[in-house]
């Protein structure tokens, strides 16, 4: 059974490293042979980007090599994969080798799209790569007073991006001594602060209380740069001096390219994690269309649910269980507090006010997540 | 014309009105979207970011927990 994982981001290489303990002895005696094939040789801790903008990580600290994270049976090569040739079982790479399958795992991830708003990729500092990153970090060292806006399009992974970014920001600036000098106006595209109504209610009286204001129903469509002026989508226009933003997301164009899914979602069963239409297809990570967050923690279990399924698919024939929507997020409400929200298909969230001990073990899981990598987590 | 689902049922995080926001990225003028939601809050807030939006609401229905909320993309 020859299993190819596209991918070596959070989702595929979780899924990878779940599949070579399980098949462990189907690895060494032939009978089944794990693929990855990624396009970087270096393993990017995400979250870690908005420590890197604020000036609270170096580059560093956000990599590993790829390889060094991999259970050795697996067959890793980073060779990015052009065209998905699913009639066939096949898909070729960048290198021009084509790689059949008899299951195919896709998770590669998805990406920021500021090209598609005018104005904004030469007007808005953003802290999704880590380029963007550093240079926001640098800009904001030499920002000396003014009003900082934040504005978003959606979808975008990490929905708890936009208050941890604006409170890290409150705090960065208190630090500095430049509250007095510093403006933070926060924009959200629907109708309260969060998405989450609850996280919503503890994050409004908090913006409140530290002098943030904050406007709803507001969806990027345009940046005027030489006004300084950012409008929304429902007519709303807010002036700035440094913009900075998290702009709506596309899966890679390579799944696009392929016609796998309109903007690089594929269609995703929502309990089998099969791509709509093929039985030896599995989806995870970002690139599924699911109605769930875009998140490392949504990878991570759907890696761990594929990991029994295709094991048991090898050893039993069938898989042995569903997907359940289960997603868990952590969200840091500033520099030394943070919360989290646990929740599936079934059962909403019901975060709780931020602690200093949540804070921790989030600082925590920032040094964890190379075991949860690994699968050892 | 087109007519499309969006099947946001379960969704807390984006959320029903997330996922139309991004689903209406995909879609041409005059197409319609039917979002299903299983949170009742859907119900208001979908039409009020319609109203704001400048996008057509059809209409809302309930079916065994399910809320049906039709719109059309007029810009
Ligand atoms: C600033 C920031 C903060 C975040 N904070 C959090 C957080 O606190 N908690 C959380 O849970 N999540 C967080 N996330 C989100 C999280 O990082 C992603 O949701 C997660 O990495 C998605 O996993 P994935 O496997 O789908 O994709 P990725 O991890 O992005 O991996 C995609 C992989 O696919 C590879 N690839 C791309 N194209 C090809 C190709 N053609 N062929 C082969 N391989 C290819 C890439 O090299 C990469 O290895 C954050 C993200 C950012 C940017």
């Amino acid at each position: 059974m020859k299993i190819l994982i596209v991918g070596g981001g959070m989702g595929g290489t979780i899924l990878a490293n779940n599949l070579a303990r399980r098949l462990a002895s189907e690895l060494r005696s032939g009978k089944a042979r794990i693929t990855l094939l990624s396009a970087s040789e270096r393993h990017m801790y995400q979250p870690g980007l908005l420590y890197l903008a604020v000036g609270r990580m170096t580059p560093d600290e956000l990599y590993r090599d790829q390889a060094s994270l991999l259970e050795h049976d697996i067959e890793f090569h980073v060779d990015p994969v052009e065209e998905f040739r699913l009639d066939n079982n096949e898909v070729r790479t960048k290198s021009g080798k084509v790689h059949g399958y008899d299951i195919l795992a896709i998770a590669t991830g998805s990406r920021p799209a500021p090209e598609e708003i005018p104005g904004l990729a030469e007007n808005a500092e953003q802290f999704y790569t880590e380029e963007s990153a550093i240079k926001m970090f640098r800009r904001l060292q030499a920002f000396q007073g003014g009003r900082i806006v934040i504005a978003m399009g959606v979808p975008h992974k990490c929905p708890m991006a936009p208050l941890e970014i604006i409170f890290m920001l409150h705090d960065y600036f208190k630090d500095r001594g430049m509250l007095d000098k510093v403006k933070l106006h926060y924009t959200y595209p629907i109708g309260r602060v969060h998405t989450l109504e609850n996280v919503a209610k503890w994050a409004a009286p908090e913006m409140d209380r530290l002098g943030i204001t904050y406007e709803t129903l507001f969806n990027l469509k345009e940046v005027d740069g030489a006004k300084k002026v950012v409008r929304s989508e429902e007519g709303g226009e807010t002036p700035y001096d440094l913009l900075i933003t998290i702009p709506a997301h596309r899966g890679m164009e390579v799944i696009e390219k392929n016609g796998l899914g309109q903007r690089g979602w594929i269609p995703t069963h929502r309990h089998k994690l099969t791509m709509e239409g093929r039985n030896n297809v599995y989806v995870l990570g970002d690139t599924t269309n699911l109605p769930i967050s875009k998140a490392g923690s949504t990878a991570h279990f759907e890696a761990e649910t594929l990991g029994e399924n295709i094991a048991a698919i090898v050893k039993l024939g069938a898989p042995v269980r569903d997907y359940d929507g289960k997603v868990f997020c952590f969200i840091e409400a500033g520099k030394d507090r943070a919360t989290y929200a646990s929740f599936d298909y079934q059962n909403p969230p019901q975060p709780k006010a931020p602690t200093r001990a949540v804070h921790w073990f989030k600082v925590a899981y920032n040094k964890l997540y190379w075991a949860s990598a690994r699968g050892l987590l | 014309m087109a007519r499309r689902t969006v099947d946001a049922r379960g969704s807390f995080c984006p959320g029903p009105l997330m996922e139309l926001i991004a689903a209406m990225k995909m879609v041409a003028v005059g197409d319609e979207l039917e979002v299903l939601s299983t949170d009742k809050g859907s119900a208001s807030e979908i039409p009020e970011w319609l109203r704001k939006a400048r996008h057509e609401h059809l209409g809302t229905e309930e079916k065994d927990g399910v809320w049906h909320v039709l719109v059309r993309k007029a810009r």
